[in-house]
């Protein structure tokens, strides 16, 4: 029983950590329907500055917010000098991202050695929760808490403000968007910032969980992947949803196949494409 | 075309230098990348079936590849001999393939792409995490290499001719695939799926079987490549490798003959070079991938050629009645041709 219960723990943690993750990218693929092959670059990346700005001392909220910061810089420029000049060309996006995803990967393990690092769980976010009789670890708890307060936060700004607005029209239609005075180009820099950002914060968030290592990027790519096809592409919800779902399968099926673990995550996107392409969330594209 | 028409010359005389290559090379250090070459191209021939002729571009035939390879090492490990090993992991591979083409053909595009890349992943998780089955990281070692007709191949020379054999017979029909009237189907469901639709044509079906076709000779360059190493590890299905064969396919130029093959030696030979400088190849492939897409998005052998109708037409003989493409369509070999018709 109390197997059961730590496994629905862990996947309710490791759901919010995908949202983490998969909300930028559901930003960047669902809805600007940018191919962006660096993203699982952007939670390393991100992860590593963040280990490495902790074990200098600094705080474990401002390590993540400053890992953030960083990435959204990177990812801005990337996207206003690089990715802006080939608009429209998919394919040339897919190699341009995933030649930086190599360099990244590269660099990556120049920098920060093959070996993985697991900075410890911050000093004020240990300990258990005792709720209704049960113990729950801080910080799992904490991990949910950030990936719902980010949900609410990007709902609330795409569905229910002007900027979220103009995004949506930029979306829908460039043309028209720009000929009423929404500045496409410019909102679209900062919506790729943001989806980096949102990477970075991620992987920080999961480096005293998963710790960082090598080859965590094409890792952890895939799911960002399955989560967003699982989910809908460019909804929110079903990004949410997904990453909740992906968590559940990992656990359980580490604890119930192990050698199988990471191959039982593709089942559902498998199961959806063949029932329900459009994804759970999806709206069906005319 | 006459029967010495210069493109049948040309042909010949390649297919002599080819076949001569262990005599004059001599060194069998060389021979042997040259037979690396010769079978990556096979791997960049058959992934240019989808992403040259069918508009698809798939990141994930590292996984068809492997399949091939590995179900082949696993049988010869447990004492089967060469013909069916060999046979079965063309007919398993075939199988994935089916499965792989039925599920990255509910999308087209760049959804194409993002399903291959995850059925790729799948199979590098089978081949890593799955020590039961495929002894994980420390791979499977084929210990001896098959010999045809009771001639060894374990020789660098005789292991490049017989490579050559199967290079020339994948390359002939790919020639004869891309002139057929369904290479000029395929072709037709890449650039006007809906108007080859309207013509009664089953485009998904045109797919299918081209998928088949490309998972068949990934296949075959899978089997070539365990002979060759005599060893296979989850490295082999890592994204890297079908990165790279894209690579090959888009550096040399996608949708033509040549492309491919040029851009397999130019992959090879670069890898093999840059190793032995540096260890850091995946930074080096990152660093050709940006240089291709910003200065020569359709490839070197169109690139090319581009480049030497343009300086014919300089000289003061050289005024051809062909109308070129306009410069605006550089990128097309890439992208927006393909891209225009998922366009909503």
């Amino acid at each position: 029983m109390t197997l059961w219960l730590t496994l629905a723990v862990n996947s309710i943690a490791l759901g919010g950590l995908l949202f983490l993750l998969s909300s930028g990218f559901s930003l960047i693929f669902g809805l600007m329907r940018i191919p962006n092959l660096m993203h699982g670059s952007f939670f390393m990346l991100g992860a590593y500055l963040g280990v490495t700005l902790l074990a200098k001392g600094v705080n474990f909220w401002l390590a993540a917010l400053a890992s953030a910061a960083a990435m959204a810089v990177i990812g801005g420029l990337i996207e206003r000098f690089l990715l802006r000049r080939l608009a429209g060309e998919q394919l040339a996006q897919v190699l341009l991202t995933l030649g930086f995803a190599f360099i990244v990967g590269d660099v990556c393990l120049m920098l920060w050695t093959g070996d993985p690092w697991q900075p410890a769980t911050p000093d004020h976010l240990r300990g258990v929760v005792k709720m209704a009789g049960l113990h729950f670890p801080l910080y799992r708890l904490v991990i949910v808490i950030v990936a719902v307060l980010i949900a609410v936060g990007l709902w609330l700004l795409i569905d229910w403000t002007r900027v979220g607005a103009m995004i949506r029209a930029g979306v829908d239609d460039p043309a028209i968007a720009r000929v009423v005075g929404i500045k496409v180009s410019r909102l679209f820099t900062l919506v790729f910032a943001l989806g980096a950002a949102l990477a970075a914060f991620g992987g920080v968030m999961g480096a005293p969980y998963l710790s960082v290592y090598p080859g965590l990027d094409f890792e952890i790519l895939p799911l960002a992947l399955i989560v967003v096809i699982l989910g809908g592409t460019g909804s929110l919800l079903g990004a949410l949803v997904g990453s909740f779902l992906i968590g559940a399968v990992y656990n359980f099926g580490q604890a119930m196949l192990p050698d199988l673990a990471y191959v039982i995550l593709f089942l559902p996107m498998l199961l959806i494409l063949v029932l329900r392409p459009q994804g759970l969330f999806g709206r069906v594209v005319s | 075309m006459s029967v010495a028409s210069p493109q049948r010359v040309g042909t010949a005389a390649a297919v002599l230098v080819l076949a001569s290559l262990p005599v004059w090379v001599g060194n069998s250090y060389y021979v042997n990348i040259a037979s690396q070459i010769l079978l990556w191209a096979i791997l960049a021939l058959a992934l240019n079936i989808l992403v040259g002729y069918a508009g698809l571009t798939s990141l994930g035939h590292a996984g068809l590849f492997a399949m091939a390879g590995y179900t082949a090492a696993m049988l010869l490990g447990a004492g089967h001999n060469h013909l069916v090993s060999d046979v079965v992991a063309i007919v398993v591979t075939l199988a994935t393939t089916a499965v792989f083409a039925v599920l990255a053909l509910r999308a087209t595009g760049i959804g194409f792409l993002m399903i291959t890349l995850a059925i790729g992943q799948i199979q590098w998780g089978i081949a890593y995490r799955w020590v039961g089955l495929t002894n994980g990281d420390n791979g499977i070692v084929v210990s001896t290499r098959p010999a045809p007709l009771s001639i060894s191949l374990a020789g660098a020379g005789a292991f490049y001719l017989a490579t050559l054999i199967v290079f020339l017979t994948a390359v002939a029909t790919m020639a004869v695939f891309a002139r057929s009237p369904f290479g000029a189907a395929l072709r037709g469901t890449r650039d006007q799926a809906r108007r080859m639709t309207a013509l009664g044509y089953n485009v998904w079906l045109i797919r299918f079987l081209a998928i088949l076709f490309s998972g068949f000779w990934s296949g075959v360059a899978g089997l070539l490549f365990i002979y060759y190493n005599q060893f296979i590890s989850p490295q082999v299905v890592s994204l890297t490798t079908s990165a790279e064969a894209l690579l090959m396919v888009i550096s040399g130029g996608s949708g033509t003959l040549m492309g491919p093959i040029v851009g397999a030696a130019i992959v090879v030979v670069m890898k093999n070079v840059a190793s032995a400088y540096i260890e850091r190849w995946n930074l080096v492939l990152g660093v050709i991938f940006i240089l291709i897409i910003s200065f020569m998005p359709e490839g070197l052998v169109p690139g090319s050629a581009r480049l030497c109708r343009a300086a014919w037409r300089r000289l003061p003989w050289g005024q051809s009645p062909t109308i070129d493409d306009p410069a605006g369509s550089m990128r097309g070999g890439l992208t927006s041709r393909r891209m225009r018709e998922h366009a909503p």
